[in-house]
């Protein structure tokens, strides 16, 4: 029996091996935060990942082979993110989808950089990423701070001249980075912040900030920084009696915000990539992934236009080595869901898209009437 | 004045929240001299416990009042039962069969629960917030100043008076009871105590039990507080209120609950009138200064070398 029980579990572990090792698979890895607070994001990464995957082997893979992925988690933690990075690198995968937040992208990217290993960031928007390029093999196919602080910064400035303002950040890569642009647009467009700090992420209580914020008649609170935080700062703020409007950037993208705050949730506005969706030409792929079960969340389908962005690159390489696959990136014409994707010479996207978003009845949705 | 009397609610709330987490910590380590680092996440368990009780049982915020407050009382009884379980199985796995060897062991092993229960909620219940929608929302406008509004919500009130009544019910079971007296002998001397016949293992078992109990009813009250809960919290408050057991005397019921609410008057101030960014700098160096000049802390009484 004893015997048994030992080898039971080591030919199952044989039988895994040799089918892995059957096909001549070229490995492609997903990284994000698949656990963790943040893991609502990681779930958009997969939809789109695994769809991608999932198109592309059923029409014969790239070059003749069928991918296999590899799913990291780094939590949106640094020091996690590297060792994922390491693991990626060590698994010589060909290609890394991935990561999510800024502040884990850029210790990775050092990482992939090193080995020539090819980094896609569906997501991360820290201006760092790519003005301090870790090396060639570094892309992504959002936009950048930056331009999302530009947007926010001249929208505050326009609407609400002579208001209060209030500018708080988590202290992440991300958000610190945002916040920092966003201020520097509102001084541009003459409107002076009455109150600039920050707070610790993954705290409860943002009790005595809110009450800072009452005290000084903020109008509207500018906070840079992901949802779970949003939510208590918005609910707090109710809790209190305070009518400011809230406004934040793209890592609100997420319906659980509203589950967190509440009624109060509703009114909150952010800028965000443009919802897809609401183009025609994207109908089927949109209903694709409906028909899954993962109907398509902000990151979903730049996730998947990653995959087919190196894929594509890869195609016209005619190979998986990483040097002659990011030639071809470079070369990059290609249109998508999200738009056409052609990088510059710093692994940025040309011309990325913003739209305004607000939440009501406990979900977000573009909204262009405000301007 | 206003805006100091808001920030004084918002302090005094939160301090009572890290009070009550405290009083587990302090209360072993006054017994058996062991810093019980799981504790903070047998708080995290109690929070979950009753997050799972309140959506078995359908309460919401629209919930008849009588109901919704009969029903919570079943849901803290619910989870103080099932925390006091944790509490005396990891007490009777973890760090009996340890007693007698060398202080860091039980101290490894604590830090090993902590983990191990963390490690558990994940997979269990997933790692993605949990949010709880509001069931008291609202509250009563103080003062209605010209440029303030100061507010207390009903769940400040809940908690700051619930945590009096608890630490009074605490500090009689600690003094009037046959119990008391014997986790107060099992501090002075342990193997006195057991000479003179009483059940020390009894004794410190039931001391187990009744700071996990302490520790879920904390946890209901974070849950409807803050409406979110994930299998971290434990970790964070757990931190702030060891630091709060510390600075009041670790050992000392009064000097936790002290701590406590000195640690989040601390935090709370310095975010009004300083920086939110920097105010667990404030907290901590705070502690440094206290333990510099008062190394058994505010409450403490000096280690006796007993010969």
């Amino acid at each position: 029996m004893i015997k048994l029980t030992k080898t039971l579990p080591v030919l199952a572990l044989g039988i895994a091996l040799s089918s892995s090792a059957a096909h001549a698979d070229v490995t492609v890895a997903l990284a994000g935060p698949m656990t963790g607070g943040l893991a609502a994001f990681g779930e958009q990464f997969k939809a789109g990942f695994n769809m991608a995957v999932e198109e592309i082997n059923a029409a014969g893979g790239v070059n003749g082979q069928k991918i296999a992925t590899v799913v990291g988690d780094d939590q949106c933690d640094p020091k996690q993110a590297v060792a994922v990075a390491n693991d990626n690198v060590s698994k010589k995968v060909a290609v890394v989808i991935g990561h999510f937040c800024s502040g884990s992208s850029i210790p990775a990217s050092k990482v992939y950089a090193e080995e020539g290993t090819i980094m896609i960031s569906p997501s991360s928007t820290n201006v760092k990423l790519t003005d301090e390029r870790a090396g060639p093999s570094i892309f992504r196919v959002i936009g950048r701070d930056d331009v999302q602080g530009k947007i926010a910064g001249a929208f505050i400035a326009a609407k609400y001249k002579g208001k209060n303002v209030a500018v708080l950040d988590d202290k992440s890569a991300y958000a610190a980075g945002l916040a920092v642009e966003t201020v520097k647009a509102l001084n541009a467009n003459g409107l002076k912040p009455v109150i600039v700090d920050a707070i610790t992420p993954g705290e409860k209580d943002y009790t005595a900030i809110v009450s800072k914020l009452k005290s000084l008649k903020v109008d509207v609170l500018y906070y840079s920084g992901y949802h779970p935080e949003s939510g208590l700062l918005v609910k707090q703020m109710a809790e209190q009696g305070m009518k400011a409007q809230f406004i934040s950037g793209d890592a609100l993208g997420d319906n659980e915000f509203a589950q967190i705050a509440g009624a109060a949730s509703d009114g909150a506005i952010f800028t965000n990539p443009p919802d897809h969706c609401l183009n025609p030409a994207n109908k089927d792929i949109c209903a694709k992934f409906v028909a899954k079960g993962t109907p398509v969340a902000t990151y979903t389908l730049y996730a998947y236009v990653a995959v087919k962005t190196w894929a594509e690159a890869a195609k016209k390489a005619g190979s998986f080595d990483s040097k002659k696959v990011v030639a071809a990136m470079n070369e990059t014409s290609l249109e998508t869901p999200v738009g056409k994707i052609k990088f510059d010479n710093k692994g940025d996207v040309l011309d990325p898209k913003y739209a305004w978003h607000a939440f009501k009845g406990g979900k977000y949705a573009q909204d262009d009437s405000i301007k | 004045m206003d805006y100091l009397a808001q920030q004084l609610i918002n302090g005094l709330t939160l301090g009572s929240i890290y009070g009550l987490i405290a009083i587990g910590y302090t209360m072993v380590y006054g017994i058996i001299g062991m810093i019980n680092f799981a504790h903070g996440d047998v708080f995290m368990v109690g929070a979950f416990v009753s997050l799972i009780c309140i959506l078995i049982f359908g309460i919401t915020g629209s919930t008849d009042i009588v109901i919704g407050i009969g029903l919570l009382m079943i849901v803290a009884v619910i989870a103080m039962a099932i925390s006091g379980v944790y509490g005396w199985t990891i007490e009777r796995l973890a760090y009996r069969p340890l007693r007698g060897s060398f202080r860091l062991a039980p101290l490894i092993t604590a830090i090993g629960v902590s983990i191990f229960l963390q490690n558990f909620v994940q997979e269990t219940q997933g790692a993605r917030v949990k949010p709880l929608q509001a069931l008291f929302a609202g509250g009563f406008t103080l003062h209605e100043g010209t440029e303030f509004t100061v507010r207390i919500t009903y769940m400040q009130i809940l908690i700051v008076v619930l945590t009096i009544v608890l630490m009074t019910g605490f500090s009689l079971l600690i003094s009037r009871t046959s119990l008391g007296r014997a986790q107060r002998a099992c501090e002075q001397d342990l193997k006195m105590t057991q000479l003179l016949g009483i059940d020390v293992d009894r004794t410190i078992s039931m001391t187990f039990v009744i700071g996990a109990m302490l520790a879920a009813v904390a946890g209901l009250m974070y849950l409807l507080y803050y409406g979110v809960i994930d299998f971290f919290i434990g970790f964070s408050a757990g931190v702030k209120a060891f630091t709060a057991a510390v600075l009041g005397g670790i050992g000392s019921l009064p000097g936790a609950m002290i701590g406590g609410v000195l640690i989040g008057l601390i935090e709370v101030l310095f975010a009004a009138y300083f920086s939110s960014e920097y105010k667990d700098v404030a907290a901590f160096s705070m502690l440094i200064i206290v333990l510099i000049f008062m190394p058994q802390g505010l409450l403490g009484r000096p280690e006796i070398e007993k010969v």
